[in-house]
C-alpha cells in the first residue's frame, strides 16, 4: 500500500488507462499546456502530446458534445469541466443526450465517455462557484453519477469508468484533492454502484459520500470517545444506487443520519430515508435526521460560508439526536 | 451522372414523399403519435446530399428524419414500423418519427434537441481525425438552430481543429413560425461562416442536381483539406413544421406558389427534357414505389409491440466484467 493524495489517485488513474488503451484522451478546459486547473493532468501534456490531452475553446457544449460525438465512433473521451457549476452550460448534454441515445435508438449507439467535474464549497468562490449540485445529475436514468470519498476509491472507481461502455458523470470535490489515503500497489479496480462500509459500528448508521465521508469519520472519532461506536456506509455511487450495505447496517443499528454537502431539499438524504421507510420500515427506532448544507446561495464571507456548509458538530449533534 | 444513379434518386425522393404521404394518413388515424415532421419539398436536399457522399462518411440530423433514413439505405418497413411504434423499428419502437438511426449505414440519427447534434457532429469528426481516417461527417440542420450558441460552438470548434465536417444548412424559410428574417441577424446563413473564417457557398435546394453536385464539391474540399464547409441550401417545406401545425404564419397563396417548382416535378422535367428516362419508365418507378410504401405499411401494422421487459433494456449497456 501507497499513502497518497486524492489529486495524486486520480492523476494515476487517468494516466495508467491512457497508457492501456490508446482510445483514451482528454478535452476540457486548461487540461494540457497548464497542467490541469487543480494539477491533476501535470505533465500530460508532455507525455501524451496534443492529440491525446486537447485543450479546449471556453464552451462546454463543444467539450461535452464533443466527447458525446467522439464516443458514439469508438473513442473514450474523457471530458473535463473545470468546475461542476460549469456543468449547467452543458446540461443538455449531460442529462439529455448521453443518457438517451443508448435507449432511445434501441441500443445501437454507445456513449462510453466520463465527464470529470469538480465540487464543492468551503473555498470562497461565491454563489456560483461552490455548488454541490450532485443530485441533480444523479435524477436520470442512463447517466451513472460517481463520487468518491477516499484516494483508493477515487482510483479504482475512475478506471472502471474509463472501461465502462455507459457515460459516466465523475464527481470530485476540490476541497479533498490533498486528502491522503493508502492505496493498492499495482492495478486494481473498483465496481461502480457498490455501497462500501467504511467504519463498522453498532449503535447509529451514518450514509454519505465524498465530502460527507471526510467529516462523518471525523464525527464518528468523537462519538467514539463518547461511547457512540457510528457505522458508516459510503454510497459512492448516488446512480445506480446501491441501498444493500445501507439497510443491512440500518438493520442493525435502526437509527440512520444521512450526511450531504449539497442542499438538504430533495437530496441524498431525502432519497436514502424514503427507501428506508420502504424497505426497513419495521426497523426504525428513531426519526432518520439529514445534516446537509443550509438553503441559501453560498456567500463569500468564510464565517458566513461556513456557517452554511455541514461540519462535524452539526453530525455529532445530529447522531446524538437519533440515540435519544 | 449516369443514369441509374439519376433514376435512383429519382426513385428515392418519391419513396420519401409516398411513404411520409402515407403517414400522414396513419397519423390522422391515431396510428402513429407523437410528433412527425415531414420532410414533403425538401427530398431534393437530403437526396443530393447523400447521393455524393461516400459510404464511409457518417450522417447526422435534426428530427426531420425520415428522408435522410431511407437515403441512407434504411428500408421502407424499418421506417415506417419505427412511426407505428414496433419491435421492427430500426430503434424498435423507443425512437419514433424523430430518432431514427442505423449507425451501420452511417446514420446516426434523427436528434430532436435543436442544435443539440451540432456539437455531437464535431465530436464525431473528432473521432475519426483521432483515429487517422479521412471519413466525412455529414451535419444537416436547419436555418432556426443557427441562432442558438450550439451552433457556434460546434462551428468554432471544427474550425480550430480542422475537423472534417460538411454543415448543411437546410434553410427552408421557417423556424416553426417563425420566418427566417424575424430569427436571425442574417437571412443568408451561409455568412454566419465567415465569422468562423469557413468556407461556404449556397444552392438551390429544389435541384436535386445541383444540390449533388455542389455537395460533392464540398465534400472533396472537406476530405482533402482537413477543414469544415458549410452549404447553404435553399428549400422549402410544403407542409406544415409538425403535424400539427395551424399555418398562420404564411399564405395558401405563397404555399401553392413554391409547389410549381417543388423539387420533384422539377426532378421529373428535367430527366424528360434531357430524355434521360421516358415517361412511362418514371410511372413505372412510380408504381414500383406505391407497392413498396403499401407493403411498409402492412409490415408495419402486422409487426408485434415491443414486449413489456423492452421497457427496462437498453437503460445502459449490458458489459461485462471490467
Amino acid at each position: 500500500m501507497a499513502r497518497i493524495t486524492m489529486r495524486e489517485a486520480i492523476s494515476q488513474a487517468l494516466m495508467e488507462e491512457m497508457d492501456r488503451d490508446p482510445s483514451v484522451f482528454i478535452m476540457g478546459e486548461e487540461v494540457g499546456v497548464w497542467g490541469g486547473t487543480y494539477a491533476v493532468t501535470k505533465g500530460f501534456y508532455d507525455k501524451y502530446g496534443p492529440e491525446r490531452v486537447k485543450d479546449t475553446p471556453i464552451a462546454e457544449n463543444a467539450i461535452v458534445g464533443g466527447a458525446i460525438g467522439a464516443a458514439m465512433v469508438g473513442q473514450r473521451p474523457i471530458a473535463e469541466l473545470m468546475t461542476i457549476n460549469f456543468a449547467f452550460s452543458a446540461m443538455d448534454y449531460i442529462v439529455n443526450q448521453a443518457p438517451k441515445l443508448h435507449y432511445m435508438f434501441g441500443g445501437q449507439i454507445k456513449v462510453p465517455m466520463v465527464i470529470r467535474a469538480v465540487g464543492g464549497g468551503g473555498r470562497q468562490l461565491g454563489a456560483t462557484h461552490s455548488q454541490t449540485p450532485d443530485v441533480i445529475f444523479a435524477h436520470f436514468p442512463g447517466l451513472k453519477v460517481v463520487s468518491p470519498g477516499t484516494p483508493e476509491d477515487a482510483k479504482g472507481l475512475l478506471k472502471s469508468a474509463i472501461r465502462s461502455d455507459d457515460p459516466i458523470f465523475f464527481i470530485e470535490n476540490a476541497t479533498m484533492y490533498q486528502v491522503r489515503g493508502e492505496v493498492p500497489e499495482g492495478e486494481y479496480t473498483t465496481p461502480i454502484g457498490v455501497s462500501k462500509v467504511q467504519r463498522s459500528g453498532n449503535d447509529v448508521t451514518i450514509v454519505t459520500y465524498a465530502k460527507g465521508l471526510e467529516l462523518s469519520m471525523k464525527a464518528a472519532d468523537q462519538l467514539a470517545k463518547e461511547g457512540i461506536q457510528a457505522e458508516i456506509v459510503d454510497l459512492r455511487t448516488l446512480r445506480p444506487l446501491d441501498m444493500g450495505p445501507v439497510l443491512e447496517s440500518f438493520k442493525k443499528t435502526n437509527r440512520a443520519v444521512i450526511v450531504e454537502e449539497g442542499w438538504k431539499s430533495y437530496g441524498v438524504g431525502a432519497e436514502i430515508t424514503s427507501r428506508i421507510y420502504e424497505e426497513a420500515f419495521d426497523y426504525i427506532d428513531a426519526p432518520i435526521l439529514r445534516v446537509a448544507q443550509k438553503e441559501v446561495p453560498l456567500p463569500y464571507n468564510r464565517t458566513l460560508e461556513q456557517s452554511a456548509l455541514p461540519q462535524v458538530p452539526d453530525i455529532v449533534a445530529a447522531v446524538k439526536e437519533v440515540m435519544k | 451522372m449516369n443514369k441509374e444513379k439519376q433514376l435512383q434518386m429519382y426513385r428515392e425522393m418519391v419513396l420519401i414523399r409516398r411513404l411520409e404521404k402515407r403517414g400522414a394518413e396513419l397519423y390522422q388515424d391515431g396510428k402513429i403519435g407523437g410528433f412527425m415532421h415531414l420532410y414533403i419539398g425538401q427530398e431534393a436536399v437530403s437526396t443530393g446530399i447523400i447521393a455524393a457522399r461516400e459510404s464511409r462518411d457518417r450522417v447526422i440530423t435534426a428530427y426531420r428524419d425520415h428522408g435522410v433514413a431511407l437515403n441512407c439505405g434504411i428500408s421502407a418497413n424499418e421506417v415506417m414500423a419505427e412511426l407505428l411504434g414496433k419491435a421492427t423499428g430500426m430503434s424498435k419502437g423507443k425512437g419514433g418519427s424523430m430518432h431514427m438511426a442505423d449507425p451501420d449505414k452511417n446514420m446516426w440519427g434523427g436528434h430532436a434537441i435543436v442544435g443539440g447534434h451540432l456539437p455531437i457532429a464535431s465530436g464525431m469528426a473528432l473521432g475519426d481525425q483521432y483515429a487517422g481516417n479521412d471519413n466525412v461527417t455529414i451535419c444537416m440542420f436547419g436555418e432556426g438552430a443557427t441562432n442558438i450558441g450550439y451552433f457556434h460552438e460546434a462551428l468554432n470548434l471544427a474550425k480550430i481543429w480542422g475537423l472534417r465536417v460538411l454543415w448543411v444548412c437546410e434553410n427552408n424559410e421557417y423556424g416553426m413560425g417563425t420566418a427566417v428574417e424575424r430569427a436571425s441577424a442574417v437571412s443568408e446563413i451561409r455568412q454566419k461562416a465567415e465569422g468562423y473564417g469557413m468556407k461556404n457557398s449556397s444552392v438551390n435546394g429544389r435541384d436535386v442536381l445541383k444540390v449533388h453536385n455542389a455537395a460533392k464539391e464540398a465534400l472533396d474540399y472537406v476530405r482533402s483539406n482537413s477543414q469544415p464547409y458549410l452549404l447553404e441550401v435553399e428549400t422549402y417545406r410544403l407542409r406544415g413544421h409538425s403535424m400539427g401545425d395551424p399555418e398562420r404564419y404564411r399564405t395558401q397563396d405563397e404555399v401553392l406558389k413554391r409547389k410549381e417548382n417543388e423539387p420533384i416535378r422539377t426532378f421529373r422535367k428535367q430527366l424528360l427534357s434531357k430524355k434521360t428516362a421516358t415517361a412511362k419508365k418514371l410511372d413505372a418507378i412510380d408504381a414500383e414505389v406505391d407497392v413498396e410504401v403499401q407493403k411498409s405499411v402492412e409490415f408495419a401494422e402486422s409487426s408485434p409491440e415491443p414486449a413489456p421487459e423492452a421497457l427496462w433494456e437498453n437503460v445502459y449497456v449490458e458489459q461485462g466484467e471490467i
